[in-house]
């Protein structure tokens, strides 16, 4: 099944490169866009049937490379 | 300019097996593990040589540091900073002996490149952000030096001010407040970015890195990690020599 990691900076993380995205909407003239995140969009094609068991796996991978929990948190999606 | 593996101390030239321990009277052996995508593996090669050690280079798949007392882990691109800098390389087959190493005592120097793996790989506290400018920044850097109380400092003088090249993207050192105030406590802090007064703060912090941290070390003092580079800085050719004091001590350390 195809699973989907996202993986973002923390809310407490400042984000220059959101922040620099937010100015660049402002000067086009989307200023209603307030704070703008960036994050990191994985789809792992990942073996079993199980979702239970694939999810645990895939936040397993996350919590060991995917994601660093110093400065970010994860999300897994299943189908 | 030769790529590791193309030329003749590459990968794969006898530096896997483990080699016995220095002789009485032997240079010290320094290792410096090459990953895909290091590119000043040379650059410390030639520094550890012409500061007095052997420099052996060991390639990242290796299981073990060739019988070395210490190692570099350098600058560069590993895996083209894929995921995050230094995300891949904390998961080659090296950083198990790079743990066991650093767990017995021995010394350990991350620079740039390598000072993000240590971060990765835990050995450090905290990560690296973005710089705030977003911009990947070269030029020189004032640092001032916070410990000379370890054996990889010992050749520094606290207070003093250094004067070394920066190059990366990724050395906005972040974390949380807690751990901020742990490693402070600690007098983790090596080296602060800083002016050439060795004043902290506003401009003199090239990349916004919490408490203008440029360089950690680890609790045992056995571990440092930083995102300037000494071994771009050994003779005055090179247009300064603040390098090589640090590359001198890891020898010894060695």
């Amino acid at each position: 099944m195809q699973v989907e990691v996202r993986v973002k900076l923390k809310e407490q993380v400042l984000d220059p490169q959101g922040e620099a995205i937010r100015r660049v909407l402002a000067g086009l003239g989307y200023a209603e866009v307030g704070q703008v995140r960036v994050g990191k969009l994985m789809l792992l094609d990942v073996g079993g049937d199980d979702p239970g068991a694939v999810r645990a796996r895939v936040e397993a991978a996350c919590r060991e490379v995917l994601a660093n929990p110093v400065i970010e948190e994860f999300e897994v999606r299943l189908p | 300019m030769n790529r590791p593996g193309t030329g003749d101390r590459g990968p794969g030239t006898g530096n896997s097996g483990r080699r016995p321990e220095t002789p009485a009277g032997g240079r010290k052996r320094v290792a410096v593990v090459i990953f895909p995508g290091s590119n000043c593996d040379r650059d410390a090669l030639a520094a550890v040589e012409a500061a007095g050690g052997e420099a052996v280079p060991v390639w990242h798949q290796s299981a073990d540091l060739a019988g070395c007392g210490a190692v570099v882990l350098p600058g560069g691109f590993s895996y083209g900073d894929y995921l995050r800098a230094g995300a891949m390389a904390a998961h080659s087959p090296v950083m198990a002996a790079v743990r066991r190493h650093a767990a017995g005592g021995g010394a350990v120097l991350g620079i740039c490149n390598g000072f993000q793996m240590l971060l990765e790989i835990g050995l450090l506290p905290g990560a690296m952000l973005m710089n705030r400018t977003l911009r990947f920044i070269c030029r020189d850097v004032h640092l001032r030096v916070e410990r000379d109380d370890l054996p990889l400092l010992k050749h520094l003088r606290r207070g003093h001010v250094l004067r070394l090249p920066i190059a990366h993207k990724e050395g906005n050192w972040f974390a949380a407040p807690d751990v901020v105030r742990q490693v402070e406590a600690a007098g983790a802090v090596a080296l602060r970015y800083c002016n050439e007064r060795g004043e902290i703060g506003g401009e003199a912090n090239p990349n916004g890195a919490i408490n203008a941290v440029a360089g950690l070390v680890n609790r045992e003092g056995n571990v440092l990690g930083m995102m300037p580079h000494p071994e771009r800085r050994i003779s005055a050719l090179l247009g300064g020599s603040d390098g090589a004091a640090l590359i001198r001590a890891l020898v010894e350390a060695a």
